[in-house]
């Protein structure tokens, strides 16, 4: 198999008609897109539904709903349905109650007369409808404004952190000759390699220690010094010209005036690398919060969603919308940043 | 005519915009600098020049040393110590007794013959799902990178499609695929639409198994292909052509080509894939929760639950099934870099 199908996918392009193989790949492609983004898709319409529809089996695509309509008389909204009637015709009558099979329909232009109809003869009258209600609800009644306030709090902080210290540290490392430089750098290396999870249990100490348990200072401190970005920027600061650094020394800059006026500036490309990774990481970060954060009032977007997930039976209709709200700021930036993000990734090889 | 005139009026504004946001953050900014500032040419005129490089690695050294150093060195403490106590000074010394408990087994490969049955199990469950997590990762993003090499129409966008869903939060992934793959959820209805017979696949001990496996490969994949694209584009063109003057075929030049070019590309998605790969925690832990029974249930999960969500915590054994986690990831890495040799350089300037 693979000796046929190979050649097509490595023969060279170039040729005016379309190949097999672009049929296989646009195949793969096509796969691929609707694989990749259906989840996404599919839990972007289906946060729209209102309860009932997202108990329907089998689901329609679109959020649509039962039509309702307020009568005078009766104190809630009745369910608007399609009725086919004894003489034939077709009309749209609103459900006053049902018996078994029977159910009783009032006109909606003139309420006071009820018809009895066979349920088989009737069908609900659906509308595209879109339950805002979803993502107001839970935002005011549940603590999800909280959680979000939270992670926005902790996400930009600890980017902001995060950038300073790093870029400061990358900045010694790659610009001054100084004793123990080379010790430094090769410790942040090595523990490039050590998982996060063996640091775990002492790293709970050390908060617990430090008073940090269920507050967001404990999210945000202790991963800010992170070896991957002092590497990615001192490769970065690397390649400027050191020239630059002895011209302003000679004019009279400071040391620190070099840093932030002529480095920092200079670095801006990996910098936005590095903090979208921060930022998307820390939005996303989940299993050091869980530990740390111990109350509602303080919880995250992730840990907010998971314990939402199982304190009360599932509500789907609120945990779709509020999954849709924390993806959507990863998502507008993926949108606007797509292309400097994918090649900043390619070409340092860091995953956030 | 209206439409030529007002797009670049649009654009005036919204850079006007941007400029008016952009203007108190600078300004904050420099402020902020310059107030440290004062205090770093303070330190300079003291120190000197060349000692001011330690002024600036300080902060991340101590963050460094507070969060990283230390926990490393304070794991060995509390795997050798024990008690359900947090503070390093409530605990008392306990020897190897929580790696005895760990490894006390009849038989090593029968995880309910061993006293700490849940660890086994884990370990067992990540052996399996490390298999098909680095397999199926490997072999998709290697397609895929090779896909979007060749010049297709649209392949940025291609690229961002692979790509964006690892930038969504590992839960979100998870409750999104929980609600696909619920008893009465979309593929269900697929699977009954096509006059199958709906399956509820996160109560099955197999399905679990496939989907978490699945899924990972899902959030991850766009990552690791970009890594191979970049090894894929580094290649030269010229290398083709000659092979192919040589008369090589498309599957050779693939074979003696590509193949041992992209060596060292392919070598850091395993290896990067496979220390991702053995944590696996988050995407498990919300949709199945371990379950159903323990299929699911991997070794970071075992850590957690030990240490932090049993009543009581024991943070011994959690530290030393760390200890052990730690050991086997550094062991199986170094196997890997010596197997792979790559030592080695492939040099093709």
């Amino acid at each position: 198999m693979p000796d046929r199908i190979i050649p097509f996918l490595f023969r060279t392009r170039g040729h005016k008609q379309l190949h097999l193989t672009d049929f296989l790949m646009y195949f793969y492609l096509t796969l691929g897109t609707i694989l990749m983004f259906g989840p996404v898709v599919w839990g972007f319409v289906s946060s729209f539904k209102t309860q009932a529809e997202l108990e329907k089996y089998p689901p329609s695509f679109l959020p649509y709903a039962n039509k309702t309509i307020e009568i005078a008389g009766y104190d809630r909204p009745l369910s608007m349905y399609t009725v086919k009637l004894d003489d034939g015709s077709v009309a749209e009558l609103a459900q006053v109650r049902r018996v078994g099979i029977e159910a009783q329909f009032a006109d909606p232009t003139n309420p006071d007369e009820l018809i009895k109809v066979h349920v088989d003869q009737t069908e609900p009258l659906r509308s595209l409808t879109l339950q805002w209600e979803n993502y107001i609800l839970p935002l005011q009644r549940f603590e999800f404004f909280t959680f979000f306030k939270n992670s926005i709090i902790v996400t930009i902080l600890a980017t902001l952190i995060t950038l300073f210290v790093n870029s400061l540290a990358a900045f010694a490392l790659s610009k001054y000759e100084f004793k123990g430089r080379d010790l430094i750098f090769l410790l942040t290396i090595c523990t490039l390699m050590i998982p996060t999870t063996v640091t775990l249990v002492p790293n709970f100490l050390i908060i617990t220690k430090l008073g940090w348990v269920n507050s967001l200072v404990g999210v945000i401190i202790p991963a800010v010094a992170s070896p991957t970005s002092v590497f990615l920027l001192r490769q970065y600061m690397l390649t400027l010209p050191n020239e630059l650094l002895e011209a302003a020394r000679l004019d009279g800059a400071s040391e620190w005036r070099i840093y932030w006026q002529i480095v920092i500036p200079l670095s801006a490309p990996a910098i936005a690398v590095l903090a979208i990774f921060s930022v998307n990481w820390r939005w996303n970060d989940f299993l050091w919060p869980l530990i740390v954060l111990t109350h509602t009032e303080k919880f995250t977007i992730p840990i907010g969603l998971h314990l939402f997930q199982g304190d009360y039976q599932i509500e789907w209709q609120y945990l779709l919308a509020m999954s849709v709200l924390a993806l959507l700021p990863i998502t507008l930036i993926f949108a606007f940043l797509q292309k400097y993000i994918t090649t900043g990734i390619a070409s340092t090889g860091v995953k956030m | 005519m209206s439409e030529i005139s007002v797009q670049p009026q649009i654009r005036r504004q919204t850079q006007k915009t941007v400029r008016l946001l952009t203007i108190p953050l600078t300004g904050l900014y420099a402020l902020l600098m310059n107030a440290i500032g004062l205090m770093m040419d303070f330190i300079q005129k003291r120190i000197g020049i060349r000692k001011m490089a330690y002024i600036f690695v300080l902060p991340n050294m101590l963050l460094f040393a507070t969060f990283s150093i230390l926990p490393i060195l304070g794991n060995f403490y509390y795997a050798f110590t024990g008690g359900t106590k947090v503070l390093p000074e409530n605990r008392y010394f306990a020897g190897a007794a929580n790696f005895e408990f760990i490894m006390q087994c009849n038989n090593y490969l029968d995880p309910s013959s061993c006293r700490a049955d849940l660890f086994w199990r884990g370990l067992y469950n990540t052996v399996s799902y490390v298999i098909f997590s680095v397999g199926g990762i490997l072999l998709f993003a290697l397609i895929t990178a090779i896909v979007l090499n060749q010049p297709i129409k649209g392949r940025g966008f291609f690229r961002g499609v692979f790509f964006y869903p690892t930038l969504l939060s590992s839960v979100v992934v998870a409750l999104l695929w929980k609600w696909i793959l619920q008893r009465e959820g979309l593929l269900n209805a697929g699977l009954t639409g096509l006059g199958l017979e709906p399956v509820n696949f996160l109560l099955s001990a197999e399905w679990s198994k496939f989907w978490v496996v699945f899924i990972g490969v899902w959030s991850n994949v766009g990552f690791y292909t970009l890594i191979i694209l970049a090894g894929l584009q580094a290649i030269p063109a010229t290398f083709y052509e000659a092979a192919k003057i040589d008369g090589a075929s498309s599957w050779a030049s693939f074979r003696y080509l590509t193949l041992p070019l992209l060596k060292p590309s392919l070598i850091v998605v395993f290896v990067l894939s496979f220390i991702r790969c053995v944590q696996v925690f988050d995407h498990v832990f919300v949709m199945t929760g371990g379950g159903p029974g323990t299929a699911t249930q991997y070794i970071v999960q075992y850590i957690y639950n030990t240490g932090f969500s049993s009543d009581p915590p024991n943070l011994g054994v959690a530290a030393a099934a760390s200890l052990i986690l730690g050991l086997i990831i550094l062991v199986l890495t170094l196997i890997q870099l010596r197997v792979t040799g790559s030592g080695e350089e492939t040099d093709y300037a």
